[in-house]
């Protein structure tokens, strides 16, 4: 079973330090206290809340829809109480707070009553999808893209592949190995789901050569459930072999057109720990409300895998799993090359937390000073996307925007290969952030300038049209006075509306009253209102006269 | 929990500035060695003066500057320009003239433009060319190969003559030095001698000049050293001297009598040197492999036509000048196809 492989370019060899974490098999987190359940965990518009403060909620039930079409609901993870929603620090690189709804759990866990489909291929594609958007599914791999809008190709393609993405090239991470060796069939089963949703020919699941256990435990799996139309592929480990633009260069030769969609060249590519819970969520009606969480790094004293719900707060988690060494560390969110530093460790699991790294002295040495750029070129030779970061280093540190983005800025993917191999250790990633920001900023200042402009120009030629409008009755109006200037025409006209206005009184009063059938008391109330309605009319009349006076 | 924490990524390789300098260094090493054992003491004494006067005036200037002194030497780089030219200059050079070199090199041709990495030119080059410019006769007054002196000179007598322009007791500074193989070739076909005729005095080995071809075949196995080390790629050195032996090829091909052999412009003058240590400065080339290509085949080109054509006997200083002029429109046409764009 070997099939033709290619290549992308650049690329590391970088040490996988991912044997810490896969010592022993995953366990369950506890149910904390508190959740904190972030509305936003996904690439989209946050989610709207659907409860109260002092609601009760079940373990399961929808706390918050989705706004807009880009957008994921959020479920709770355990039945309590909610007790706040309101602003709370969550994970993104910000640093920033954001609303969240917290939730005092009551150790009972009980679930909302759940509607599984044992069978999906009774469903159509639109309905899976729906399953798949209302359980709040969103890319576990990291970007948190919500699920049901990647199952959708709508009219522009046939789908020819679908590819699971099971490489995990970063360092550390061990959640998606952990989650192939333990549940297989889970991600089978839902590959056979996603497929079914999207029609692909074929699917193909990448698992990187150094997770054989998770590669035997699909291709075991794949026997044992006779699937033939699913192909597990070892691929070389490579970072960043798990950026989807490089797998799917790797498994079918093809590249993603530069600023376009896998869609557009027929493939679909979704983590394996997405399809597992699509599976949960479809056969089971189970929404998204706990993942694999790997924690690990020199700092953590037993690096381990836990099944972690939702909003479970990072600190108590760490506690849990034995909690950090006595040594100086960094908690990093994600892996050592794409994740992001946090501050502090009050703050909650959600759905895209693959990994917590606890990065000491052993895992990152302290790095050397900071050198110019000797332009020495090691940065393009690994660069995946065939950059050239010395040159866009340059023009993002001139702010010559115009120049990086003719350099192809936006075609960076922020592996961070480029600032690992720096040997004027330039934090050159950083650049390309702050270069990619920048143009944004400036894109919507213009778009807002060009709205502005727009408007203003239109109110000008609005005010024009209307002065020419204007003049053109005023000439007509002129022109007919002269016309049909005569008296009798007019008093005639006069007369018309007032019998109109007369025949219409008239109707109203005869129409049928509401105030027929009444008892005494009423007919007393009504007689007072109408009085004091009088004298009111009587009040507002002599005002009214007094007024035009 | 003040400043925003560092970007990812949160791990580093092994590489540092520091390192690649060291191990340019090193490179050079054994052919050091060699031309001293060959050529004498001064070769000691000229890398001796030019790292003390690189860093010093290195130092000097980033203290005017306001930069950080330590951390900045200590990347190295101003030792290898130090050995870079010190390697180049002939084996008995007065003391001034190293250090007007260096100095040059160092304050104008690279602090002035902001230092390590912001330097158009190759700084080793522009204190070459200015002092063969300033100073044409000690730069062309090369010592003779040990085996080929009439007379012999110690460290002593070196550092006399380096310092105080004296030689000990009767020796004349004549014979000591004579033309190098490139000076005698030009100067000879110039006089419509035959290759022959020419390649028949001692001053010419195997293929390249006596002694030359030692230190030339030593820097190539520094070169090759670097490339193992992944200091440099091998497109400008197999492009430059690929393009060298090409056009000596054919132009010997053409006329065997007038046009030195492809091996004898291998192994003179500075092609090794330049091949491996000058033109691939990644700070003044040609940044993708593409843009290396033509960048070393522009410094072959041009080495080879100052070389047969031109004013002086060996051109690579030149070449590489006018080519780190023109690596900036390289680098904008030479852009590689980036991933998911289409060919073309």
């Amino acid at each position: 079973m070997s099939r033709k492989l290619w290549h992308f370019p650049g690329g590391l060899h970088l040490p996988d330090n991912k044997a810490m974490s896969t010592g022993q098999a995953s366990s369950q987190a506890a149910v904390p206290e508190r959740l904190i359940i972030p509305l936003q965990q996904h690439i989209g518009a946050p989610a709207k809340p659907l409860v109260g403060v002092g609601d009760k909620v079940l373990k399961g039930q929808k706390l918050a829809k989705p706004e807009g079409y880009v957008s994921a609901p959020v479920h709770a993870s355990s039945s309590g109480t909610v007790v706040a929603i309101e602003e709370h620090a969550v994970p993104h690189p910000s640093g920033l707070s954001a609303r969240c709804i917290i939730i005092e759990t009551d150790g009972e866990d009980r679930w909302v009553e759940l509607t599984p489909h044992p069978d999906y291929r009774q469903l159509d594609p639109s309905e899976l999808r729906n399953i798949i958007r209302d359980a709040g599914i969103v890319g576990l791999g990291g970007a948190g893209f919500p699920a049901f809008i990647k199952l959708n190709p709508g009219s522009r393609m046939a789908v020819d592949t679908l590819i699971l993405n099971g490489a995990e090239c970063e360092p550390y991470i061990t959640c998606d190995d952990i989650l192939m060796r333990e549940r297989a069939d889970e991600v089978i089963y839902g590959a056979r789901i996603m497929r079914h949703a999207l029609q692909a020919k074929q699917c193909l699941i990448g698992i990187e050569d150094n997770k054989p256990e998770a590669l035997a435990a699909i291709r075991d799996a794949l026997e044992r459930l006779g699937e033939k139309s699913i192909e597990a592929v070892q691929v070389p480990t490579r970072y960043p072999t798990g950026g989807e633009k490089q797998l799917i260069k790797i498994l079918t030769g093809k590249e993603v057109p530069s600023q376009g969609l896998p869609i557009d060249i027929g493939i679909v590519c979704h983590n394996v720990a997405t399809a597992a819970s699509i599976h949960r969520a479809v056969e089971m009606g189970e929404p998204l409300i706990s993942r694999l969480v790997t924690i690990t790094g020199h700092g953590a004293a037993q690096p381990q895998n836990l099944e972690v719900r939702i909003g479970t707060s990072i600190a108590s988690l760490l506690e849990q799993a034995g909690g950090a060494r006595p040594v100086p560390y960094k908690l990093v969110m994600g892996g050592p090359m794409m994740g992001f530093e946090l501050q502090n460790a009050q703050l909650p699991v959600i759905k895209t937390t693959n990994c917590l790294l606890l990065t000491t002295g052993e895992d990152a040495p302290e790095r050397g000073p900071v050198h110019p750029c000797i332009r020495c070129g090691e940065c393009a030779k690994v660069c995946p996307a065939l950059l050239l970061p010395q040159q866009l280093y340059w023009y993002a540190r001139s702010k010559d925007f115009d120049k990086a983005q003719d350099h192809n800025l936006f075609d960076c993917i922020e592996c961070g290969c480029c600032a690992y191999v720096c040997p004027s250790n330039l934090p050159l990633v950083q650049y390309y952030r702050f270069a990619k920001t920048e143009i944004w900023a400036q894109e919507r200042e213009k778009k807002a300038a060009d709205k502005a402009r727009e408007r203003h120009e239109f109110r000008l030629f609005r005010q024009e049209r209307e002065k020419e409008e204007r003049a053109a009755r005023h000439k007509a109006k002129a022109k007919a006075v002269k016309k049909d200037g005569d008296e009798d025409t007019k008093k005639a006209a006069i007369q018309a509306a007032m019998e109109r206005a007369k025949a219409k009184r008239e109707a109203a009063a005869s129409e049928p009253q509401n105030t027929e059938n009444l008892t005494d008391a009423q007919q007393k109330q009504i007689a007072e209102a109408e009085e004091r309605r009088k004298a009111m009319k009587g009040q507002n009349a002599a005002k009214e006269e007094a007024n035009e006076e | 929990m003040t400043a925003a924490p560092p970007s990812s990524p949160h791990v580093h390789g092994p590489s540092a500035v520091s390192k690649v300098m060291h191990q340019v260094s090193l490179a050079l090493m054994p052919a050091l060695v060699a031309y001293t054992w060959l050529f004498g003491w001064g070769v000691v004494l000229n890398v001796l003066i030019a790292a003390v006067v690189a860093l010093g005036s290195e130092a000097l200037v980033l203290k005017l500057r306001s930069r950080p002194v330590i951390s900045t030497l200590d990347d190295g780089s101003a030792l290898v320009t130090a050995l870079l030219l010190a390697i180049a200059l002939p084996p008995l050079a007065p003391w001034w003239l190293t250090t007007v070199g260096v100095a040059f090199a160092i304050i104008l041709a690279k602090q002035l433009y902001g230092g390590l990495g912001y330097n158009p030119f190759n700084p080793a080059m522009i204190g070459y060319v200015v002092l063969l410019i300033s100073f044409p006769l000690e730069m062309t007054s090369w010592l003779a190969p040990g085996e080929l002196r009439e007379g012999s000179l110690s460290f002593a007598g070196a550092a006399s003559y380096v310092f105080s322009g004296a030689l000990p007791g009767t020796t004349g500074l004549d014979s000591l030095t004579m033309a190098t193989p490139l000076d005698t070739m030009k100067t000879q076909l110039g006089l419509e001698l035959t290759l022959g005729e020419i390649t028949a005095s001692s001053v010419f080995g195997k293929f390249g000049g006596t002694g030359w071809e030692v230190v030339n075949g030593l820097i190539l196995l520094g070169g090759l050293y670097m490339l193992f080390r992944r200091i440099i790629t091998w497109h400008v050195p197999v492009a430059m001297l690929g393009t060298l032996f090409a056009a000596a090829g054919l132009f010997h091909l053409i006329n065997p009598d007038h046009y030195a052999g492809p091996l004898f412009h291998l192994f003179s003058g500075g092609a090794m040197l330049g091949a491996f240590f000058i033109a691939t400065d990644p700070v003044s080339g040609a940044t993708s492999n593409k843009g290396r290509l033509w960048f070393g085949a522009g410094v072959g080109i041009l080495t080879y036509i100052i070389r047969t054509w031109g004013g002086y006997p060996d051109g690579i200083a030149f070449s590489v000048l006018l080519m780190n002029m023109a690596a900036p429109t390289i680098d904008y046409y030479t852009q590689p196809r980036v991933f998911g764009h289409t060919r073309g």
